[in-house]
């Protein structure tokens, strides 16, 4: 997958999403579901313990060492 | 129309100002697929679905999703707190759920324990007056204490959800008296939350005076899960009607019921 041209120039960074160390070259979170291939409706975004708006993926930059939760609905009772 | 009939059609369920037609709340959890769930939602002729907020599976993007099946437009999501065990990580997801869906109505259940799953009514409070605070409309699992059931509906809770007993024991309503104190006291809907395991359950819940009753296992562990979500709702509609009904009084001997006059 070609990188958007946001991510060009970034060196990758060291980052966690859903608990598991990555290593990928985004510059936003936008950038970071394209890449990770997230669905596209129903996603609620954690960065570091604060949630960001849909309105704000564009524009939140991801930084080394981010904690990235990415969640969704599930079966439950 | 039968006049009975015309009742039970305008009886529905008004939750935080909603309106419900059923009061049959099903989980989404356990079943064999969404698939079957969805089959199971349709036979239970429910209204709403409890839903948990998990991550995404990131290592397969394929996998199936719960809204291809039971659609958010159809089945109002009820987001849960299920494996919570503080009122922070409930809060936390639920602001991730407000945040996913873009609606305020919730489950709130903080638990104490693994093995009990027994509902911690501290930190459930405490949660419960936070959530509140930030604009959410609470409907909270909780134990069958009386006095507990009191205070979350004081802190503003929109339904007050007690255990019938265990989640996922199946052990039925096993303190119909104290059940029976909350519905007397409570204002908002009460709706038993946990424990059904039969059709039977259901309707004794109903039979008390409860506004509904919330269930997962005791559909999806069926040995076929959507007749008994057919036979769930049959259960509530008749539990309900008879309660409206109002029940015979119990006798300790008989009365006959033909007369005696005439006799040969």
């Amino acid at each position: 997958m070609s990188l958007t041209s946001l991510s060009e120039g970034y060196a990758p960074m060291r980052i966690i999403v859903n608990g598991d160390a990555r290593e990928v070259k985004a510059a936003t979170i936008a950038d970071l579901l394209t890449i990770l291939e997230a669905p596209q409706k129903g996603l609620a975004v954690e960065r570091n313990r604060a949630i960001v708006p849909k309105s704000l993926y564009k524009s939140t930059l991801i930084l080394d060492g981010d904690e990235i939760e990415i969640v969704q609905f599930v079966g439950g009772g | 129309m039968a006049d009975g009939q015309a009742k039970s059609e305008k009886d529905g369920l008004v939750i935080a100002g909603r309106r419900f037609n059923s009061r049959l709340i099903i989980g989404t959890g356990k079943y064999k697929n969404y698939a079957e769930n969805a089959a199971a939602a349709e036979a239970a002729g429910a209204d709403m679905v409890t839903v948990a907020v998990r991550r995404v599976n990131l290592s397969d993007p394929s996998k199936e999703r719960l809204t291809e099946f039971l659609d958010p437009k159809r089945y109002t999501y009820l987001p849960n707190t299920a494996g919570c065990f503080t009122a922070d990580d409930a809060i936390r997801t639920l602001r991730l759920a407000r945040e996913a869906g873009g609606w305020t109505l919730v489950k709130l259940e903080v638990l104490s324990d693994q093995k009990t799953l027994y509902p911690d009514m501290e930190e459930t409070l405490r949660a419960a007056k936070l959530l509140i605070a930030e604009g959410f409309e609470v409907m909270v699992y909780c134990s069958d204490d009386p006095v507990y059931a009191r205070k979350l509906e004081d802190a503003g809770c929109a339904a007050i959800m007690p255990l019938g007993s265990l989640i996922g024991s199946g052990l039925g309503i096993q303190n119909p008296v104290n059940i029976r104190l909350i519905v007397e006291q409570t204002r908002v809907p009460v709706i038993v939350d946990a424990g059904v395991g039969t059709a039977s359950d259901a309707a004794i819940a109903m039979e008390l005076g409860c506004d509904g009753v919330l269930m997962n296992t005791a559909i999806a562990e069926a040995k076929d899960p959507v007749l008994m979500a057919s036979a769930m709702r049959h259960a509530v509609i008749a539990g309900r009607e008879a309660y409206r009904a109002g029940r015979m009084g119990k006798k300790r001997y008989a009365d006959p019921s033909s007369p005696l006059a005439g006799l040969i």
